[in-house]
């Protein structure tokens, strides 16, 4: 049974590192889109708007992202729904994804001193144009280096999605592991994956987060 | 006609009542100096007029603009009255000519060329024409507050709220933003100033107005009230700042 060469593995492995890839950037983005509605809804004067929002991720944080990936893919096929794992694991991260960066967002803004929304308050600037003109771009600036570091959780939590079918890099590692008999081997490989795939971008986090507090606020 | 009608005016933080009817009315090219304790009410009365603080009772009217409590659409009052804060509160991202520019554009809907000059005459106004391209940290504390009164100009308001203007700065920094106040003051404009600077008040205001508990307690001429105050809270608060 040993006919499947190292080069086989690492092929494979490199093919199941592709999907991570995928599942992570098109979770990233629209994670990103509807965390920025978040993060709207959230600052919002209105309270209804503020507390769905609150409720929303209240319950994406305060749950496994396990068990919501169960609920997506099971309870799509439960109401009828012929949900693929690919599309229930993008669905599951995306709402995962945007729970996270809505929080880490809403506290770049509020991070933002009051005497700026006061300041522009005073000049007649409207909620949308003192958020557009004075507390986005401050906030923005804040916000990359927390932003790219929350992208690793999102690389690593698509290991998750193994679990539902979706083949990734893990789930390629486990076929690999029960067709060679060498877990030890391929899993070592899949460990690596994530790490080269994790490590620049905790660093590069790591570098804006020390440019951001070192450089003058501009 | 009062250029600044202010009826009645309670506010309560809770279950503090931090204004108790307040009638104020100020006149056109007025300078009114707000004196008074901590806790007196004199900023949160101040805030009112722009609506950075919203009332409980009464009225406030700029300029035939009238506001009512809980007021939501303050624009049309708020291009009638500008504000100079105690921190300044410049924006730090954008550069001096940036900072003036931002709202002649978007709210005032100036075209680059005309809210540029109009920046560039402000910023000519308090001495900082030079200044146009530098961002905020590069200026001293004495410039960020003549930048931020260039800022507040440029909106051509009726009236100019002042809030402590002078308070965060380094002494030897104080009289170069005073001086451009007293400039304005000279050119008529209305300013209403809570203020430390007593001198400043006495020689510079046309009206003192000392809050006491939330009450107007006195006004009137400030050179009069400085000489002979009516009142022993009035006297008293002159005695312990001098």
């Amino acid at each position: 049974m040993n006919d499947i060469s190292t080069w086989d593995i690492a092929r494979n492995l490199l093919d199941g590192a592709l999907w991570t890839i995928g599942l992570s950037l098109t979770a990233f983005v629209l994670g990103g889109i509807a965390g920025l509605l978040l993060l709207f809804a959230r600052i919002a004067r209105n309270p209804l708007a503020r507390r769905l929002a609150q409720g929303y991720i209240e319950v994406f944080q305060g749950t496994p992202l396990l068990m919501q990936l169960f609920i997506i893919f099971f309870g799509g096929s439960l109401i009828g729904l012929e949900i693929s794992p690919w599309l229930a694991a993008a669905i599951g991260l995306t709402l995962f994804t945007s729970a996270y960066l809505g929080e880490i967002w809403r506290g770049c803004v509020e991070s933002i001193p009051k005497g700026q929304w006061e300041a522009s308050a005073s000049l007649a600037l409207t909620h949308v144009e003192q958020m557009r003109y004075v507390i986005l771009p401050q906030a923005l600036r804040i916000a990359i280096a927390p932003t790219v570091g929350f992208s690793v959780q999102v690389v690593k939590g698509t290991a998750v999605t193994s679990i539902i079918g979706f083949v990734e890099l893990t789930k390629t590692g486990s076929m690999l592991a029960n067709a060679t008999y060498q877990p030890f081997l391929v899993f070592g490989f899949v460990a690596l994956g994530y790490f080269a795939l994790c490590y620049p971008l905790s660093a590069y986090s790591r570098i804006l987060e020390r440019k951001i507090h070192g450089s003058r606020a501009h | 006609m009062a250029l600044v009608r202010i009826d009645a005016l309670h506010k309560h933080f809770g279950s503090n009542h931090v204004l108790r009817g307040i009638d104020l009315d100020i006149e056109e090219g007025q300078v009114i100096a707000l004196i008074g304790r901590s806790g007196s009410g004199k900023s949160t009365l101040l805030r009112t007029i722009n609506g950075l603080e919203s009332f409980d009772e009464g009225c406030i009217e700029v300029d035939g603009e009238r506001i009512h409590p809980h007021e939501t659409d303050l624009r049309a009052l708020r291009q009638k009255v500008g504000m100079v804060f105690q921190q300044f509160n410049l924006f730090p991202h954008l550069t001096v000519g940036q900072n003036v520019m931002l709202a002649t554009r978007i709210v005032r809907k100036l075209g680059d060329a005309e809210a540029r000059e109009l920046a560039l005459a402000m910023l000519d106004k308090v001495g900082l024409r030079e200044k146009f391209d530098a961002f905020p940290d590069q200026l001293s504390g004495g410039q960020q507050q003549r930048v931020a009164i260039a800022r507040a100009l440029a909106m051509q308001p009726r009236v100019l709220l002042c809030d402590e203007i002078t308070s965060a700065l380094d002494p030897e920094l104080v009289n170069e933003v005073l001086a451009v106040v007293k400039t304005l003051a000279a050119e008529g404009m209305t300013l209403i100033m809570v203020t430390h600077e007593m001198r400043f008040a006495r020689e510079v205001g046309d009206k003192l107005v000392f809050m006491y508990q939330g009450r107007i307690h006195e006004a009137g001429d400030p050179q009069e009230l400085f000489a002979n105050p009516r009142t022993p809270e009035l006297a008293s608060f002159i005695g312990s700042i001098n």
